[in-house]
């Protein structure tokens, strides 16, 4: 009976999203679905209109999870088939009955997060959920203030499970985003956010005490992976805005558009990546020590060490990895305390996924390389919008071997345009498929895309 | 006669500094706008979709002058819904303006972006920064 219920259900929703129009992604095969892609590439809309599509798990089978920040249906977990092989969703399954971003399948269980929990479902042969309406908390408790609440995930292959614990703020201000507000000293924030914390992927129930700050000073992380090549993890942090806006006589509106930069960093345990103390200047190539903090755009870290002010302190005090014998060696302790992004991309795009492409489907340049989904900016105004995109960073031996190219770009609609709200799709989650396609979702219309290589 | 003709004289002219006086206060409003508001809630006043609100249309602009007094002056940090939307980031409190400049940007704000409704005055952003809460 509840077989046949289920089904019912599924077979209602998959009626009601032929009903809603999907028969016009049916059409867009030749187009690329609109996107501008590399040659060789190409693209199909597989489903669109179906919840606000974050972050996605693709099955051994080909199957979809998407994790959605808006309730389809009362749910907030989406679970998409495409029974004919055309590469257009067939039918939507819902359950969970709460908003999120984060969603991954590690050793046979799928796990996801709303804004304070994490759950897993035990799934069976078929990468289906056995018990939709019974998930395991396996962490709770976690800080939501609603700014930079989305707690994406990523799991080793250790047992261990990895949580974006973002800032609720944008510089640890005493006033968030106020004109001339000064930085609290030390940020308070950091004890129980803006970090990576570390937990069992397995056990149920954890919160703080249960589980360790992995890594600090990092101001929100939408996107993580768990680079299997190095063994490690990286992630992309969305910089601090609105440096013209609160520090007006250091920073003009270009120069605000184009600080600081959104940065990947490779992550260790006790990895601090400076935030809220400095931001990185993708322009000078250095760590700035951040105006809330009486910086003024050029004052580098390393002047910090040099002057051996209070910032340095307080980093030394939250920093697991100084060695004491370096103290006379001033560059390799700043950059021990405080490290260097692997890569530095441009102001305020936006990175909501990464993920190491380790398919074959893909010509040779891409393995082991790393794809991020850039959401697209908004406080570059009054200078154009930028992101809306696909980014690839070419990498060898662990490290990039390349500057970052654009590899699928137009999702927003192509022409330049000034507000985000203008954007027609944004780049949001990325997933690999066991074909080796790239999946790409989309948060404006919940649309999901399937990249794919031909030679 | 000419008291009909001096009567619509009067009210003409009346009407006619009334507008020259609103449009004067939306030019100023623009600037205050441009420089204050705009990096927000873009220069459309269509804000950002989940970040930050739109100001076109919303029954927030078009409603009761002093909420949205009150919001520039105090700021907006709890998580409330704006036509069935949420919007995560904090906005500051806006000490650096003062009576008039409110007056203008609100007058501004309440008839741009598709928005038609009366102008805000300094009298009536007075009233909300005296009110004790």
């Amino acid at each position: 009976m509840k077989n046949f219920l289920l089904y019912a259900f599924c077979l209602n929703i998959s009626l009601a999203a032929c009903a809603s129009g999907n028969d016009g992604v049916k059409k867009a095969a030749d187009d690329n679905a609109g996107l501008k892609l590399p040659a060789g590439f190409t693209a199909i809309k597989m489903s669109e209109n179906i919840g606000r599509a974050r972050h996605i798990a693709v099955t051994a089978q080909g199957n979809l999870y998407v994790k959605s920040s808006r309730l389809y249906n009362g749910k907030g977990i989406l679970y998409m088939k495409d029974l004919n092989g055309d590469g257009i969703v067939d039918t939507v399954f819902g359950f969970g009955k709460y908003t999120g971003t984060g969603i991954t399948i590690k050793n046979g269980y799928l796990y996801a997060s709303s804004d304070e929990e994490v759950f897993r479902y035990k799934l069976n042969e078929k990468n289906e959920v056995i018990n939709p309406d019974q998930p395991e908390k396996i962490i709770t408790g976690l800080i939501n203030r609603h700014q930079h609440e989305s707690k994406s995930i990523a799991l080793d292959n250790e047992g261990n499970i990895y949580v974006n614990i973002g800032a609720y703020a944008n510089a640890c201000q005493e006033k968030d985003r106020t004109l001339h507000s000064k930085g609290r000293m030390p940020c308070p924030i950091l004890d129980s956010a803006g970090g990576i914390w570390q937990f069992k992927a397995d056990k149920l129930n954890q919160t703080y005490g249960d589980g360790i700050r992995y890594a600090t000073g990092l101001r929100n992380l939408v996107g993580l992976d768990w680079n299997t090549q190095t063994n490690t993890l990286f992630v992309m942090q969305h910089g601090r805005d609105q440096l013209h806006d609160n520090w007006p006589e250091l920073f003009d509106t270009k120069q605000s558009a184009e600080l600081p930069a959104e940065t990947m960093y490779e992550l260790h345990k006790g990895s601090n990546a400076g935030w809220p103390y400095i931001y990185y200047d993708p322009i000078q190539h250095k760590k700035i020590l951040a105006p809330e903090y009486g910086g003024d755009g050029k004052k580098s870290w390393e002047d910090c060490i040099r002057e051996n002010n209070g910032i340095v302190n307080i980093s030394f005090k939250a920093s697991q990895n100084y060695l004491i014998n370096d103290i006379d060696d001033r560059k390799k302790v700043a950059d021990k305390m405080i490290q260097d992004p692997t890569v530095a991309f441009p102001a305020h795009m936006a990175p909501n996924a990464i993920l190491f492409y380790t398919g074959d489907q893909f010509p040779e340049k891409y393995k082991n390389g790393a794809f991020i989904a850039f959401h697209g900016s908004w406080n570059r105004a009054p200078e154009p919008q930028k992101g809306y995109l696909v980014a690839f960073v070419p990498f060898k031996n662990g490290k990039p071997s390349g500057d970052w190219e654009i590899f699928a770009d137009d999702f927003a609609g192509g022409d330049e345009f000034m507000s985000p709200n203008k954007a027609k799709h944004r780049p949001t989650g990325l997933a690999q498929g066991p074909d080796g396609s790239l999946y790409v979702t989309d948060d404006v219309k919940g649309a999901v895309y399937k990249i794919s290589y031909k030679k | 006669m000419k008291k009909t003709f001096l009567v619509l004289f009067f009210i003409s002219t009346a009407l006619l500094l009334k507008a020259q006086s609103l449009k004067a206060s939306m030019d100023r409003g623009q600037k205050v706008y441009e420089k204050v508001c705009l990096s927000c809630h873009m220069a459309d006043g269509g804000g950002v979709p989940h970040l930050n609100p739109p100001l076109s249309q919303t029954s927030y602009v078009l409603g009761d002058k002093s909420k949205i007094i009150y919001i520039v002056l105090h700021g907006m940090t709890d998580r409330i819904p704006i036509e069935d939307e949420y919007y995560s980031n904090n906005m500051a409190a806006h000490t650096d303006l003062n009576d008039q400049q409110i007056a203008d940007v609100l007058t501004y704000v309440r008839n741009s972006f598709g928005n038609k409704a009366t102008a805000v005055t300094v009298a009536d952003v007075k009233a909300v920064r005296t009110k004790k809460k």
